[in-house]
This record gives C-alpha cells, sequence and structure tokens, in this order.
C-alpha cells in the first residue's frame, strides 16, 4: 500500500507521540495498518472507556457462576415471602436491599441481579457466535458475487433475495416451534443449550443478507477502479484481489455493520421473546426478562428500569466501541 | 438497461415462486394439523373430515398448491362452506376469523401503509441529515450531538421507546389518545394524532441507524480526491456537498433503507403490537398463534412481494444516484 499524503500525517503524529511504543530504531518506522490502528485505538478515549465496559460486561457473562457463589442467590430461587399479597415486592423500588441489589421479580420472587448477570452471559454468547457467522456468510458470499459476477452474482444474489423476502419475524415464530417439536416430540423436556442453538441458528439463516448486500454494493463500486485493474493486469489471482484489494478498502462499512450486528443481535433476540417464541423461562435472558416486565410498566417501574438499562448500556457500549474502532482503523482518517 | 429490467423482473418472479413453494411446504410440514385448530376439543371425527375436504387437505400437496395459485390469478369457486365463489386475488378462506382472507388483508394493509410510509419519510430525512451535518461538521458540538442521538437510538428498544411514549404523552399528559387506526380520507387529523407516536418511535430509532452509516460513507467520501478536485475547481461546497459527495456516499444508505422499508411494508410485528394497532403484522403474529393456514400463507406472501419490489428499486436507484456502478 502506498503511503498518502494524509497517512503520512498520521505516521508523523504517531511518532511524534512519547507514549508510542517505538521500537529502538530512530527515524521513519514502517508499521502496518493493523499497529496504526491499535495505537489510535488507544489514544481514543471513548474507545477505551467503551472498550473497558465491554470487557467488563464480558467477563461479568463469562463468570456468572463464580458470581453466584459470591452472592449466594441462584439465578431459580425464590423469594415468595418477601412479596406482598398482591405479588408485589415489599419495600422501596421493587424491593431492593442489601441481599436483592436490584430487587426481586413480581409474583415469581425470583432475584433480578442474578437472573439479569445469567442473562447477559446468553445474550452475549448468542449475539456473537450469530454475528460471526453471519458476518462470515455475508462478506464471502457479497464480495464474491460482487466481483465475479455473471452467473454466480445472479444465483447468490437471488438466494439473497429469497431470504430477505421471507419475513423474519413471522417466520421465525412459525419455524421455532416446529424445529423443537422434531426434535423432541410434544412432551419432551426442551434443554436451553438446544433454545440457544435454535435462536443461534435461525439468526444464522436470516442475519447473512444486509452484510452480503453491503459488501456486494461496495464491491461493485469499487471493481472498476484503477487499483483493481491494476492488480488484475499483474497477475494477481482471485484471491489476492478480493482479500488483498478489495475488502481491505471496504473495512469501514463491514466494522459499521459488524458493531450494529452483534447489539442487533441481542435485540432480535429480545423480539423473538417479544412476540412469544425466543428462550423458555428456564433460561435467563434479556429479551425474556424485559418482555416479562413490561407487563409491570405502571405498577412496578423498577422491574422495567434495571433489565432496559442493563441492555440500554450493554448495547450503546457496543455501538460506542464499534465507531471507535472505525475511526481507527480506516486508514484515511487523520485522527 | 430494458435488458436489466427484464431480468430483474424474471428473478424477482421467481423469487416469488420459491417463496410460496417454500411457505407451503413449511407450514404443511407444521405438526399441527391446521384442522384442528379450527374446529375445537368436542369435534366429531366426520365434521373434522368434512373440513379436511373443504380445505382440500386430502389431495396432493401439488394440486393443492395449483389450485391456491390459480386462485390468486383467476379466482376459483371454494365451496359453500367457505363463502361461495372466490375472486380473482383469492387467498382462500380462514375459518378461524371467517371471513374470504382477501378481505382481512384489503382491511389491515391501509393500517400497516399509514404507519410505514410516513415513518420511513422521517427516518430518511432525520438520518441523513444529521449524518451529512455532523460529517461536514466533524468534531464540532452540533457532531456530538448528532452522533450522541443516533447512538442512543441505535441502542434502544422499540418496545420499551413505546412503552415509554405511551406511559408520558397518552397516560400522564394524556395530549394523545390511545394510538389506533383511522382512514387518512375519514378524519386526516384523527389519523395523525392516533399515529404518530408510532411514527415517533419507528423513525427514532431507524433514523439512528441512517445517521450513522451516512456520516461514516461521507467522511469517507469527503477525502475522495474528487472532491478536492471539484472545490479546487472552484465549485462552491453546497454543490460539491450536495451533488457530487452525497451521490457517492448515499448507495449504501440507498441498500439498506430499501431494505428496511420493504421489509416493514410487510408488517411492523414490534411496532403493532406495542401500540395495539392491528396491522399485517400483528394479523400474522394472531395467525401464527391460531393455526391459520391461509391466512399466514397471504401474510408471508404480501410481504415478499414488497421487499422484492423495494430490492429491484434499489439496484435501478443504484445506477441512477452513482454514476460509476454500470447496470449489466
Amino acid at each position: 500500500m502506498s503511503l498518502s499524503p494524509v497517512e503520512g500525517v498520521a505516521l508523523a503524529e504517531i511518532e511524534s507521540d512519547p507514549d508510542a511504543i517505538a521500537p529502538a530504531a530512530k527515524g521513519v518506522v514502517g508499521r502496518s495498518p493493523g499497529q496504526l490502528a491499535w495505537l489510535r485505538l488507544r489514544r481514543d478515549r471513548t474507545a477505551v472507556v467503551s472498550g473497558v465496559l465491554l470487557v467488563f460486561f464480558l467477563l461479568l457473562g463469562l463468570s456468572a457462576p463464580l458470581i453466584e457463589m459470591a452472592y449466594g442467590i441462584g439465578p431459580r430461587e425464590q423469594f415468595q415471602k418477601l412479596l406482598d399479597g398482591f405479588g408485589m415486592p415489599l419495600g422501596y423500588a421493587g424491593g431492593v436491599t442489601g441481599d436483592h441489589w436490584f430487587g426481586l421479580e413480581p409474583n415469581l420472587g425470583r432475584d433480578i441481579f442474578i437472573r439479569l448477570i445469567y442473562g447477559l452471559r446468553t445474550s452475549l454468547f448468542i449475539a456473537f457466535a450469530a454475528a460471526l457467522i453471519t458476518a462470515t456468510i455475508g462478506i464471502a458470499l457479497g464480495a464474491l458475487a460482487g466481483y465475479l459476477g455473471g452467473w454466480l452474482d445472479a444465483v447468490i444474489n437471488w438466494i439473497t433475495d429469497l431470504t430477505l423476502a421471507m419475513p423474519f419475524l413471522i417466520i421465525a415464530l412459525a419455524l421455532t416451534p416446529t424445529i423443537t417439536l422434531r426434535f423432541y416430540g410434544e412432551r419432551g423436556q426442551v434443554s436451553s443449550a438446544f433454545g440457544v442453538g435454535v435462536l443461534i441458528g435461525v439468526f444464522a439463516i436470516f442475519g447473512w443478507t444486509s452484510t452480503a448486500r453491503l459488501v456486494r454494493g461496495q464491491v461493485i463500486a469499487l471493481r472498476e477502479r484503477e487499483f483493481v485493474e491494476a492488480a488484475k493486469a499483474s497477475g494477481a489471482g482471485l484471491g489476492h484481489i478480493i482479500f488483498r484489494q478489495l475488502l481491505p478498502n471496504i473495512w469501514a462499512p463491514i466494522l459499521v455493520s459488524f458493531s450494529l450486528a452483534v447489539p442487533q443481535f441481542i435485540t432480535s433476540e429480545a423480539a423473538l421473546s417479544f412476540i412469544g417464541v425466543g428462550l423458555s423461562d428456564e433460561t435467563p435472558s434479556f429479551g425474556r426478562m424485559i418482555y416479562d416486565s413490561l407487563d409491570f410498566l405502571q405498577t412496578d417501574p423498577a422491574y422495567v428500569f434495571f433489565p432496559g438499562i442493563t441492555i440500554f448500556a450493554l448495547v450503546f457500549a457496543f455501538n460506542l466501541f464499534g465507531d471507535a474502532l472505525r475511526d481507527a482503523l480506516d486508514p484515511k482518517s487523520s485522527r | 438497461m430494458s435488458r436489466f429490467l427484464i431480468k430483474r423482473l424474471f428473478s424477482a418472479t421467481l423469487t416469488l415462486f420459491a417463496v410460496s413453494v417454500l411457505t407451503f411446504l413449511m407450514f404443511f410440514a407444521l405438526p399441527r394439523d391446521p384442522v384442528t385448530s379450527i374446529c375445537s376439543k368436542n369435534c366429531n371425527p366426520e365434521r373434522l373430515e368434512r373440513v379436511r375436504d373443504d380445505l382440500g387437505l386430502n389431495d396432493p400437496l401439488i394440486s393443492q398448491y395449483a389450485g391456491y395459485m390459480k386462485g390468486i390469478v383467476t379466482g376459483r369457486d371454494l365451496g359453500s362452506a367457505q363463502g361461495g365463489r372466490c375472486d380473482a386475488p383469492c387467498l382462500g378462506w380462514s375459518y378461524v376469523t371467517n371471513e374470504a382472507v382477501s378481505d382481512t388483508i384489503a382491511r389491515v394493509l391501509p393500517v400497516t401503509l399509514s404507519i410505514v410510509i410516513p415513518a420511513a419519510i422521517l427516518w430518511l430525512l432525520l438520518g441523513v441529515g444529521l449524518g451529512m451535518v455532523s460529517a461536514l461538521r466533524r468534531g464540532t458540538w452540533l457532531d456530538r450531538l448528532a452522533i450522541g442521538f443516533s447512538l442512543t437510538g441505535a441502542s434502544l428498544q422499540l418496545y420499551f421507546v413505546g412503552a415509554v411514549l405511551l406511559l408520558v404523552f397518552v397516560y400522564n399528559l394524556r395530549l394523545l389518545p390511545v394510538p389506533s387506526y383511522t382512514s387518512l380520507f375519514d378524519n386526516p387529523a384523527k389519523w395523525a394524532s392516533g399515529l404518530v407516536l408510532a411514527w415517533v418511535a419507528l423513525a427514532f430509532l431507524f433514523s439512528a441507524i441512517y445517521a450513522r452509516l451516512s456520516r461514516a460513507q461521507m467522511l469517507e467520501t469527503l477525502s475522495e480526491d474528487f472532491v478536492r478536485t471539484a472545490r479546487a475547481k472552484g465549485l462552491a461546497k453546497p454543490a460539491v456537498y450536495g451533488r457530487h459527495a452525497l451521490r457517492a456516499a448515499i448507495t449504501p444508505v440507498v441498500t439498506i433503507a430499501g431494505l428496511d422499508v420493504g421489509g416493514a411494508l410487510g408488517g411492523t410485528v414490534i411496532t403493532e403490537t406495542t401500540f395495539g394497532i392491528q396491522g399485517l403484522g400483528r394479523t400474522a403474529v394472531d395467525a401464527v398463534k391460531a393455526g391459520d393456514l391461509p391466512t399466514i400463507m397471504a401474510t408471508v406472501l404480501i410481504a415478499a412481494v414488497f421487499v422484492v419490489l423495494a430490492n429491484a428499486l434499489v439496484d435501478l436507484l443504484y445506477a441512477a444516484i452513482d454514476p460509476r456502478v454500470r447496470l449489466r
């Protein structure tokens, strides 16, 4: 990659930065775009704050069983004694006490804090798995279709159109119970791992299309440019042109779309719960909690507040970090 | 150009055909017999068999599918139990609602259109406008405000926003009536006041994505050589940004907009459920829950038609907006 004037400026800026981990050699130091991005990211305050917040959320989710041991309350324990005659938690703000940091659920009396921790784990796992799978499928299909064109483009485009034309929520609503019934029969006890797997599968089938279309559109706009022609003229193969020439140029939109995809899958999981599919009550998840809590919007607002704010903070942190990452990774940005 | 159009039309038809076959197969593969939901528990076997016969469920799958498709194109006779003659866009008869499915659709489609079209106009103007302004004023307080707005919108959930809006404007301040649908042609003021919360909620959440995307794209385009060239040859800023940069930056926005609007027209399930408005989406959800096969088929097909049309339109717009794109 040639040094554009802007990149030169960025390089010079980093050189003059005393904090930068400069190798012992003096003078102009060659750095890969990845190293440059990492340096930019570390100097961006928003990126650091949101990144730390994300790591914190990830750790919370990963160490859920440890937290349960330290906290001393399980996600399925019920505290009926702390509810009044109408099933509403006693005390202020939905029953917040030293034992129950975020209060109790109305009716069942389960502890909201530990359910949120476990819900965090479920939601993060589903969202990351789904986003990784869909991004891989979408980038591969979109780049191939956009660059090669011809019948391959027609076929991939057609499959994309077909997938997009199926209304996701309605199909998912009809499909999820069907799949579950096929595997478990009428009376079988559905394991929570299976429910999570079905959700990821449904997201994978329907979620790759937007990345594919985005990548395809970008590649089409780029494939007539001189640098692609030059690469082709000097004998570059298909893999080189797609991975080394085209994809580095469309990192920004792909990353923006990936950074949107993770929180979007968190949201989608919640949306499925909202219309009545999604995970069973056994598996704590954000979607399920918010869905359950909305019935108490007027009687117990704290129950809506805790999961609502947590999911907002999580998605917000993802979005902030995604934006900062975009700025850092973009070789043209001179921040 | 016309060759492209014909090809596009052909693939769109093929897509719709595939969607109809897939949905047909999928819902016939449903473990629940559609007839059991129609007649309740104490239903004798004879009547069950008769209903099954009326619905044509004893025929082979292919002839059921052919009959259904023939009904859409030319109309067909459904038998006295299902309202007799069913005219041209015949989508079958629903035993759950006891009316022709095309009548149900004709009732709920205007509702969804009234929610989506004004909301889409709002969110596109707001989103692209914010994105452009914040890209051009990068680093200023205006940029920060726009980013903050869009990040907040992108991180919120529709039913959460909807619930808060309802709580504040309908139940507490009593500024607006409980959301409901009135025909635009009967009473425009009531139409707007009944749906404005849905528009605002949708526009707030959707415009966030557009602001993010168009800001990212605009920043990318502003560092392109052709923008500098246009400025260098003495073109005024508004012309450079409005005519040259925006056109190049907006292609991905158009892609997403086509997908979103097309998808939303097929039924805004969450919005309709949150605000309790009976549009296409809510009808579809009700139909799935009741096992109302003809209605499910119809709603899925209509949603598919909207998405396919929107996609074809996006491909045409690509060529119109971005001069670098060549259709072939």
